[in-house]
């Protein structure tokens, strides 16, 4: 039986403690935030009614931002300044990118990642992306008239550490507390899911811009598992446009391309000038696109030991599973009608919004609150050996969050330093994968070659970004990790760019670290409030009056003018509950044990 | 209930070869439930990093009870007789015979076909290899000599696993 629960008077919850949080797709072409009000998820719309923002950013000079749609309109008129799809430039290098040369910007290397000249300078894909969170981030806080207290942003299943390092790097940058990165196709899945009571195997077939992704779903009882997941991350609606473009003879912009392909959903032909395509032609032109993402399905079935009939239902996700074309080559393949039942542009922000108010902690009384996502490492992860060959570390598809530990010994007496290259991708040869980070171990105990045993664990937690410790076993000593990103941002970076950000103005950087002090307090108050309300038994009554005292002390803290001060605070609050935060996680564990042996009695 | 828990006693199962995957995938969700850090999110630092190591060490026995061989890997080394794959690589003679057979008809299948009978019967002996490891784990007047000799047939087993994962990527 449940006890009831009654909190004394001056703890009662804040009744304004609802938190707004929401979800964020930022996708390729189109960025859309979305939020739960009342129960039900919904895109939020700007001052004109419009929910879609496009990705595109124009530095007009060194004082004027252009983002949304009075960007798009420069794309002709401006296009060195004028960024779009810059996803495709995130946690990438220069010679990553396929078709720099056709690109209109002026592209450069910078430390290993590709960086954009414009009119504002040298700009990161990382910085005009936070433009786009940023205007989002705004278009929220206007239509609460309140602080975000979390986002949750989306990202493709497909993207790999580096793709996503940069988004959360972003998200910091745009002035996001990031609750998590969700892949996309699994946030359609909650949205869709939920929605429908959906049980059984699902694929999450999502075509958008830029980007494709495969995901493969067991649906039970609010659980959603992801089973697999494939993709590719350089794949989207551009690479149909630029089809169209071709097909011209680039007479036609990729801008009016894509006007082209749209119409061919309705239409059977189009006609530019002297020249006309037909859907027939438009299908046959872009089919070896379409077997690449029919390839990655295979994959991903196969990964799953699933064969096509397995699927209980597909889902469709993205704008471009608009193409009717898309619509019947993957019907034929699963061998029924897609699921076709909600908006492709919005699905993916409103699954996102879901996620972003539970992990906020916010009760909305539906399945939501006890849903349960389980997603995967999309790529394996490995360490380059000897010869340039991979030793693979973190298999794909494996459950996250995950570790796995591996040993390495020196080879040379007394060497007391470790090389190690961390890469990710399928391939057998580093020159094959991509280069995600090399770690240099220092301060091994110098011994006899291969006396030393050096575990290095690599550990990717629930956003599936990746960490690495080591540890020399035989003594104990914990090696330390210098880590060089391939193509992320190092932390000294973005501390750079966010104060770049506020330019000079050292008051700005004030406010926002006491705002941020505040909020931070304000989540550890009500977390400490909530833990007290469920497990209060779990403590002893001298505990009780120390936390609660505590607690006590924290929120009045907040009404300080010192970000310091309340930090102290707050940490003390933190540190006092850490035993507390053990014992609920073990009583948590303990509990989900016994009601397992009661149902099988 | 701790981090260092065999995973049968984190998953409140009997400790033995045989179990049921339902109940395995059942408890993995139930408990998944209570520690991910998706369920933390709104409680501070440490009660996420807490979730996070109760998380992965929960997926990680997870990982090794649902697959037959690594369950059988890991009941070997609990029981005294570890796998030691890198220092052990003596293989009985008849085992190495068959080995080289298998490899010999790989390199010679030229059409799926050929590769999906080669498969089907790489696979037949690993379910046949796997069930005599399994009663020899689970047998009830068990000794150290048949607990090494399920030791040894996961060595086999690992080679058998590899190379029909090989098989299956050339279809």
């Amino acid at each position: 039986m449940a006890l009831l629960q009654i909190s004394e008077p001056n703890q009662a919850p804040d009744p304004h403690a609802r938190r707004i949080a929401i979800g964020i797709d930022l996708g390729t072409t189109h960025s859309l935030v979305a939020s739960v009000r009342s129960g039900v998820a919904e895109c939020l719309p700007d001052e004109q009614g419009r929910v879609l923002l496009p990705s595109v950013v124009r530095y007009v000079d060194a004082d004027k931002r252009e983002i949304g749609f009075a960007a798009v309109a420069a794309q002709i008129s401006d296009p060195a300044n004028t960024i779009a799809s810059v996803k495709r430039l995130m946690g990438r290098g220069l010679a990553d990118i396929a078709n720099a040369a056709s690109l209109p910007y002026h592209l450069a290397a910078k430390g290993g990642m590709v960086s954009i000249q414009t009119a504002f300078g040298e700009k990161s894909p990382v910085e005009v992306s936070a433009e786009i969170l940023a205007t989002l981030r705004y278009r929220a806080e206007d239509t609460f008239d309140d602080d975000i207290f979390g986002a949750v942003i989306t990202v493709p299943a497909y993207f790999d550490d580096a793709q996503r390092q940069a988004t959360k790097d972003a998200a910091s940058l745009a002035g996001l507390n990031v609750l998590r990165l969700i892949n996309e196709p699994t946030a359609a899945a909650i949205a869709y899911g939920l929605d429908n009571a959906a049980e059984g195997l699902y694929a999450i077939y999502d075509l958008g811009g830029g980007t494709f992704d495969i995901s493969i779903l067991r649906l039970n009882k609010g659980v959603f598992e992801v089973i697999a997941t494939g993709g590719d991350s350089a794949l989207g609606g551009d690479d149909y446009d630029h089809a169209v473009a071709e097909f011209f003879k680039d007479a036609v912009s990729t801008f009016e391309a894509r006007k082209i392909k749209e119409k061919l959903t309705t239409e059977d032909a189009v006609q530019v000038g002297d020249q006309t395509i037909t859907r027939a032609q438009f299908v046959e032109i872009t089919k070896p696109l379409t077997d690449r993402t029919l390839a990655a399905v295979k994959k991903a079935l196969r990964d799953a030991k699933l064969k096509p009939v397995d699927i209980d239902g597909t889902v469709m996700v993205g704008g471009s599973t608009r193409m009717p074309h898309i619509q019947a080559v993957v019907g034929e393949f699963f061998g029924k009608p897609p699921l076709t039942n909600l908006n492709p542009d919005e699905v993916v922000a409103l699954g996102a919004a879901i996620q972003a108010n539970q992990l906020a902690g916010n009760k909305t009384g539906t399945d939501a609150d006890d849903m349960l996502l389980l997603d995967v490492i999309p790529l394996s992860l490995g360490i380059e050996t000897m010869g340039g060959l991979v030793e693979r570390i973190v298999p794909r598809n494996q459950t996250i969050p995950t570790a796995m530990a591996q040993d390495f010994t020196t080879y040379q007496d007394g060497q007391t330093a470790l090389a190690l290259h961390v890469v990710q991708g399928e391939r057998d040869l580093v020159v094959d994968c991509r280069s995600l980070a090399r770690f240099e171990l220092r301060g091994i105990p110098p011994m006899a070659a291969g006396a030393a045993k050096i575990r290095v664990t690599f550990t990717v937690d629930a956003d599936g970004l990746l960490s690495v410790s080591a540890v020399e076993q035989n003594s104990g000593v914990e090696a330390r990790i210098n880590v060089k990103p391939s193509y992320g941002l190092t932390d000294e970076q973005i501390a750079t760019m966010l104060k770049d950000s506020f330019g000079t103005a050292a008051q700005d950087m004030a406010a926002r670290a006491l705002a941020e002090a505040r909020l931070e307090a304000d989540r550890m108050v009500i977390a400490v409030q909530s833990a007290l309300g469920s497990d209060r038994d779990l403590l002893d009554a001298k505990e009780q009056t120390q936390i609660d005292e505590l607690v006590a002390a924290c929120t009045a803290s907040k009404s300080l003018e010192d970000a310091k001060a309340i930090e102290t605070v707050t940490a003390e609050l933190a540190k006092a509950t850490e035993a507390f935060a053990a014992a609920r996680m073990n009583a948590g564990i303990a509990r989900a044990l016994a009601g397992k042996n009661i149902e099988n009695i | 209930m701790n981090l260092t828990d065999s995973d049968f006693v984190l998953f409140g199962l009997p400790e033995q070869f045989a179990q049921d995957v339902a109940a395995l995938e059942a408890k993995w969700k139930a408990l998944q439930r209570e520690a991910h850090p998706d369920k933390f999110a709104a409680q501070g630092a440490t009660a996420q990093r807490l979730a996070m190591q109760w998380s992965v060490r929960i997926n990680e026995a997870y990982q090794r009870l649902k697959d037959p061989l690594k369950r059988a890997a890991y009941l070997c080394e609990l029981r005294g007789s570890p796998i030691n794959a890198e220092n052990n690589t003596a293989m009985p003679a008849a085992f190495l015979m068959q080995q080289i057979e298998w490899r010999e008809a790989a390199d010679d299948a030229t059409s799926d076909g050929q590769i999906e009978t080669l498969l089907a019967e790489v696979s037949a002996s690993k379910q046949n290899l796997l069930a005599q490891c399994g009663r020899a784990l689970d047998e009830e007047n068990s000794s150290k000599a048949i607990y090494d000799k399920a030791s040894s047939l996961v060595r086999n087993l690992m080679f058998i696993e590899k190379f029909e994962s090989e098989l299956e990527d050339r279809l």
